[in-house]
């Protein structure tokens, strides 16, 4: 299998000490979906910007598709599209003239980059919008252009750099469909989002970044199997005054009418309900909580703090 | 995947000079009109109205000789502010970032932002020129070197203005070289005086300024004459010209355009 990006004890220090790099290393396969999760200042952020030629790195290697990345920055820059965290166009261009301009930055003449640029709005839903001025896009909109204007020089590699932040759940699936297709279509594709579910959703591998380091670097399948508890929501028809005690269940009530019962993974689920059953509690409705990846994010990440910690009391 | 080749730089250089051009064109009320106006004042307060009591400079009527200056002093602002402040817009838009992902070389970057303020430069030069012929007649003597001074100088002071974003972080921060280096030295740069008629002291001290020459080059090409050796003139830009450049290149290679 083509490896695309192979990151090598990647450091980055800023000026002031922080450290927002200790040594980053991973792989990405061609044709991968992969998230790169971390809390804010993991340095995400930061490996995407050197990745990209934003930010220069302190030390490591970085090599793209075999091009490296010191070396042979060219080869590598035309390999990957960017779709950055901020608005970063000229809010007084038009959307059509963005991307053109976009694409002759990367050699791509205007009548190439034109039926590119159709397929992309048409896609994204933005063709109606070709002749608006940037500045006269909803923020939804805004994203949708980056994403168009990221791939508009054919791209082996796209990097999203958290892209739905911001935007209403209707557009957010929109966006999910059109990546999906993205990936379908061969291209290899690298998210970075605070949205755990989208992350669930759309990855076959997760990277969690915490405090400069790689906490975690595996496929989504055996990270969600290594989850030893299942959390349900269930719906009760009134109040409840006093929560049931249930054998091997930690039971929270998050309004008078749910409550939020953590289940041991490898227990039937039956004796779940046989034991609701004999305390006289009514089931209305029964659904797995979602975000199963947001319990194992948030503890992955506080074990790493906790060990920082630690190694700081030392 | 292609290389980026000649014909993929020449793509990229055009689209930077295209996107420029548009630029400037579509604000043109602040980017052309301006010099026009002010010009049209200088001819005819400088040039009619005083110029008419102070008679021959240089065996040439005043406005005659203040017009080579004047074409100067719209070349020198207009490159310079023209880069200095689409650069730094870029910059503060941050889609200097657009620019940094791709594969335009940085040379290309900096040449194709330097050619939308030189071709600004040239438009206002030659926009003064057509409305000094409302005040006096056209004078060339040496056409070829006109295009050429005016070429290098706005060269110059694009590369200037680039440097200038390079280094902005506000939009404070372009207006201060125009205001207190360009503007003085620009006035005291002979547009409308020949340095001959100072003492001795103010003529040597004349001669470290720069615009001097670049104002007499000017003057030599439309007139014939001027206060300095046109070799030493010319010679003088040459050496600008590639050590700004070599300088402008250095700090986009160091990335400090990256830093806003």
């Amino acid at each position: 299998m083509t490896v695309a990006i192979q990151v090598e004890q990647l450091t980055k220090h800023y000026s002031g000490g922080v450290k927002a790099l200790k040594g980053v290393s991973f792989s990405v396969q061609d044709g991968d979906f992969i998230a790169l999760l971390g809390p804010n200042g993991a340095g995400k952020s930061t490996t995407i910007g050197i990745l990209c030629s934003l930010v220069e790195k302190n030390s490591g290697d970085v090599s793209v598709y075999g091009y490296d990345l010191v070396h042979q920055r060219t080869q590598v820059k035309q390999h990957i599209g960017l779709v950055p965290q901020e608005f970063n166009f000229n809010n007084f261009e038009k959307v059509m003239d963005i991307l053109i301009t976009q694409a002759g930055y990367y050699g791509i003449t205007a009548d190439v980059a034109k039926p590119r640029a159709e397929h992309y709005l048409k896609a994204l839903g933005l063709w109606d919008k070709r002749e608006a001025r940037a500045m006269q896009l909803s923020g939804g909109m805004k994203r949708r252009l980056m994403i168009a204007r990221a791939l508009i020089h054919d791209p082996k590699i796209l990097i999203l750099d958290e892209p739905t932040a911001g935007v209403d759940i209707e557009l957010r699936r929109l966006m999910w469909r059109f990546l999906e297709e993205v990936n379908a279509s061969g291209k290899t594709v690298i998210l970075t989002t605070h949205y755990l579910e989208e992350a669930e959703q759309l990855c076959r591998n997760i990277i969690i970044i915490d405090q400069g380091e790689v906490v975690v670097n595996t496929d989504k399948k055996s990270l969600l199997a290594s989850i030893q508890t299942e959390h349900y929501l269930i719906d009760l028809p009134e109040p409840l005054t006093n929560l049931p005690m249930i054998d091997g269940a930690t039971i929270t009530q998050p309004d008078p009418q749910t409550l939020d019962i953590a289940w041991p993974k490898a227990q039937p689920i039956n004796q779940l309900f046989a034991q609701l059953s004999e305390q006289g509690v009514t089931v209305l409705g029964l659904r797995n909580k979602s975000n199963r990846l947001e319990e194992l994010f948030l503890d992955m990440t506080k074990k790493s703090s906790d060990s920082a910690t630690m190694g700081e009391k030392k | 995947m292609n290389q980026f080749g000649a014909k993929q730089q020449w793509t990229a250089f055009l689209t930077i000079v295209v996107k420029e051009i548009r630029r400037f064109l579509r604000i043109w009320q602040q980017t052309l009109l301006p010099p026009v106006i002010t010009m049209v004042l200088y001819f005819l307060i400088f040039g009619k109205l005083i110029g008419g009591r102070i008679g021959d400079m240089e065996g040439f009527s005043y406005i005659e000789f203040i017009v080579p200056g004047l074409i100067m002093m719209s070349v020198i602002t207009n490159s310079y502010s023209n880069v200095a402040s689409s650069f730094f817009s870029l910059k503060f838009q941050k889609s200097i970032e657009e620019v940094i992902v791709s594969p335009t070389p940085n040379w290309i970057v900096a040449v194709s932002f330097m050619m939308g303020g030189i071709l600004r430069a040239l438009l206002t030069g030659f926009l003064v020129l057509l409305v000094s012929l409302l005040f006096t007649d056209l004078q060339v003597e040496h056409a070829l070197l006109i295009f050429l001074v005016m070429f290098m100088v706005a060269w110059l002071f694009s590369c200037a203005g680039l440097i200038n974003a390079v280094f902005a972080q506000r939009f404070d921060d372009i207006s201060i070289i125009p205001t207190f280096v360009l503007t003085p030295l620009t006035y005291l740069g002979g547009v409308f005086y020949s340095i001959n008629l100072l003492p001795d002291f103010w003529q040597n001290l004349s001669l470290v300024n720069p615009v001097l020459y670049m104002v007499n080059a000017m003057r030599y090409g439309m007139l014939g004459h001027s206060d300095v050796p046109i070799e030493v003139a010319m010679g003088m830009l040459l050496v600008f010209d590639v050590v700004i450049f070599v300088f402008a290149l250095w700090l986009l290679r160091i990335g400090k355009h990256r830093q806003s």
